[in-house]
């Protein structure tokens, strides 16, 4: 609030001789309401924001400093131990963490440019271009637990379409889940299935929003579609792959709710995340919590790149605007 | 209050349990679903003293609770204690234990006996019970009766069944192929080959859930190693490095060739369901899973039988094996104590448990006076084949740091079940070793 209120003053003030008693004219040029509106319109989501968010996540930082069980007192300080442990001697940490950058590769290399092709095709004016879009956005709507169940039927060993189709139903039924050198693959597949929709919706309505004289001016200009899309669509659409990108990141860091479903909530080999380990820890009959809150800080600070590089990006617009 | 969700925080004020729950993870809230199942039973009221209990039961699938139901209404008829059951899907029940005991608890709660207790207990969490154990310590024998106690000495849980670890075949499947039960380990691979020949998966096994093939670690520690190094190696009072186990895992490999493959990602209700249409010869579980699944889909029951797992060691012959103690717990912060306590007496007699198995066709009485009219042959043959044992141990992770077993000793055995070559096992041994180091000696 106070921030507010000194840019107000001093904007127009600099340089001024005798600031000071102009500044505070000026500060009084805020009334009664205006203050309080001000407050309530920026203390309820500060609030919200400290309470929901910078609370539970300076938390966890300062519980990943103990060994703490989950009963009684906050004890024992350990200082770095659950990081050591992470890092040198728990099995699973660097395959989940392998895990996850395999998970923003696909997404980031294979889900995201597809949902973008669709979306360049679809913005053709095809015929029957609004069944397609349907099709492919149909997914999306769907919640990712929802997507886990539809595949898990699929993936079945004993009774699944995949192995049906593929005539695999007797002792050579493919365990598509249970099979650690498949099952992040087949994963892959029904998340994505959903995240190129959802890009694909993003993408389209950027490009509906694109200015239709900007492509018949390259056209004049003898530009071919390819080069119309590279040279001059894309470049106009940079805020929306900016959303594209993050939002892929983030999906691909935040990815448990798909694997929780289809491994029945345990940790299965192969299917090892981050996200997964740190719910194993701290919800479970013997809880350590200390040991989960490392994991969540280390989950954290990866979220935090592409974070701050979008942050970074978009302020240095801002600035520049 | 018993229409409120019982786990988690107390309303008024910022507990630690908030603290916890705001500072772990967005996905607590995944848990946190499930939860409101919990919501749905009970809505009676309950003043301090009256003679009305809350009981929190985890026997949440269909017979199991039918079971449980008959049970509480057995004693209420004979206590005059009116009990309101707030029932939990099972495995959320176990995940949020540590939350529930802290924060507000029902009066007695379902739980298992052994170390899985004793961790609790040793927490205090769980209220000790001796004055109930005076009056009810008459109708068990001693070895229940070590089982129900806390490293403390005092008594904190009054079971009221257990089951057997067995390997079960369909009689008609022995019959029709001529099969004979194998008594030692060379004759059990043999009896495997020939199964494998006639197109039989000798042995079906489902291990999504990550802890089944720990009843396999369990027996081959017991029938190679004996009960007195399972139970140290348990607590971690003899390294996982120890070539003992090297020697375990080596056995298991052997077997692993004659075992449903892909079990990592099928769950055990699965291969039962492969054992009921006979495309497998065995499977090695406990009866309140395979016996309790033929159950729910209407399986031939009568045709399903058992063998004990065959001797591997004449030092140790077939003298142990996994018979898990399920019971009833007091939570330290339990508001009726008095009729509680009331409660458990009851439930620690023979009548009870006659009661309880009515509905129950897999698990058997562990009172002495339990006189159990319903029992069929499978039961039967538990109390016997229980009876024969020297010693029981409960399960990796009742023995064991239940965190441990389920998150650590289960990711090892999938890596180990997929990749059985002497190198996953060396690596394993040593991972568990370095794990076992922090988990054994974290405050509890």
């Amino acid at each position: 609030m106070t921030d507010t209120q000194r840019r107000t003053a001093i904007g127009p003030d600099a340089g001024s001789a005798a600031p000071t008693p102009r500044r505070r004219r000026r500060l009084r040029r805020l009334t009664k309401r205006d203050r309080v509106l001000l407050i309530v319109l920026l203390g309820i989501p500060l609030l919200a924001d400290l309470a929901f968010v910078w609370f539970p996540a300076v938390t966890s930082v300062v519980l990943s400093f103990t060994s703490w069980n989950g009963v009684g007192a906050i004890q024992p300080w350990v200082g770095t131990q659950e990081y050591k442990f992470a890092f040198t001697v728990d099995p699973q940490f660097w395959p989940a963490v392998l895990h996850n950058v395999i998970w923003i590769l696909v997404f980031g290399l294979i889900a995201t440019p597809l949902g973008m092709l669709i979306a360049v095709i679809l913005d053709r004016n095809l015929k029957g271009s609004r069944i397609y879009q349907s099709v492919f956005f149909m997914p999306v709507m769907l919640s990712l637990a929802l997507i886990g169940i539809i595949w898990e039927l699929m993936y079945s060993q004993n009774f699944g379409l995949i192995n049906t189709l593929l005539g695999r139903t007797g002792g050579d039924a493919i365990n598509w889940i249970g099979n650690p050198n498949l099952n992040l693959g087949a994963v892959l597949v029904a998340a994505s299935w959903r995240q190129v929709g959802y890009v694909m919706i993003l993408y389209l309505a950027g490009l509906k929003g694109v200015d239709t004289s900007l492509r018949e001016a390259a056209q004049i200009d003898g530009a071919n579609p390819w080069q119309t899309f590279w040279r001059v669509i894309f470049p106009v659409l940079k805020p929306i792959n900016v959303v594209i990108i993050v939002i892929t990141v983030i999906e691909s860091l935040r990815a448990y709710d798909i694997i929780y479903i289809m491994s029945h909530g345990t940790v299965l080999p192969g299917l090892e995340l981050l996200s997964m380990l740190v719910t194993q820890y701290i919800i479970g009959q013997t809880t350590r919590i200390g040991y989960g809150s490392a994991l969540a800080t280390v989950l954290l600070v990866i979220s935090l790149v592409p974070i701050i590089i979008f942050l970074v990006q978009s302020f240095r617009k801002e600035d520049k605007a | 209050m018993q229409g409120q969700p019982q786990f988690g925080a107390p309303i008024s004020g910022i507990s630690r349990r908030d603290i916890l729950k705001l500072g772990g993870v967005a996905a607590l809230g995944i848990a946190a679903v499930p939860l409101l199942a919990a919501c749905s039973s009970g809505g009676g009221t309950s003043g301090s003293g009256a003679s009305s209990i809350t009981f929190g039961s985890n026997y949440s699938d269909p017979a199991p609770k039918s079971a449980f139901g008959a049970l509480t209404k057995a004693a209420t008829k004979s206590t005059k204690v009116k009990i309101d059951v707030n029932t939990v899907d099972h495995n959320t029940f176990q995940n949020n234990i540590t939350s529930y005991l802290q924060g507000t608890p029902n009066d007695l709660f379902t739980w298992f006996a052994g170390y899985r207790m004793q961790v609790f207990a040793d927490q205090g969490l769980i209220a000790p019970i001796d004055d109930v154990w005076d009056k009810i310590g008459k109708n068990f024998p001693d070895s229940a009766k070590a089982l129900s106690k806390g490293t403390d000495g005092h008594y904190y849980i009054v079971p009221i069944y257990n089951y057997p670890w067995v390997v079960f075949y369909n009689k008609s499947t022995f019959q029709e192929k001529g099969y004979q039960i194998p008594t030692t380990w060379d004759e059990m691979i043999t009896l495997c080959k020939q199964m494998q020949k006639d197109g039989l998966i000798p042995f079906a096994f489902g291990q999504q859930d990550g802890w089944p093939a720990l009843g396999t670690f369990d027996i081959l520690d017991l029938r190679m190693n004996g009960f007195d190094f399972h139970m140290k190696l348990m607590q971690h009072k003899v390294p996982w490095t120890d070539s003992k186990v090297t020697d375990v895992f080596n056995k298991w490999a052997e077997l692993l060739p004659y075992v449903q493959t892909g079990s990592t990602g099928r769950i055990w209700q699965d291969a039962v369901k492969t054992l009921e249409s006979k495309k497998a010869g065995m499977m090695f579980q406990g009866t309140n899973q395979v016996a309790a699944q033929y159950v729910t889909d209407n399986a031939d029951l009568d045709d399903l039988d058992f063998f004990v797992y065959p001797e591997i060691d004449p030092t140790w012959a077939q003298d142990y094996m996994d018979a898990p103690a399920d019971g009833f717990c007091l939570a330290k912060k339990a508001k009726n104590v008095d009729p509680a306590k009331k409660v458990l007496e009851y439930i620690g007699t023979g009548q009870a448990e006659v009661a309880y198995l009515k509905n129950d066709k897999w698990d058997v009485a562990l009172a002495t006076d339990a006189d159990v009219p319903t029992y069929n042959a499978i039961q039967k043959k538990s109390v016997e084949v229980i009876k024969a044992c020297k010693n029981v141990a409960q399960f990796l992770d009742r023995d064991s740091d239940p965190g441990f077993a389920d998150n650590t000793v289960a990711a090892a055995v999938d890596k180990f079940i997929n990749s059985p070559t002497p190198a996953t096992i060396q690596s394993i041994q040593s991972s568990l070793e370095a794990q076992a180091k922090t988990v054994f000696t974290a405050a509890h």
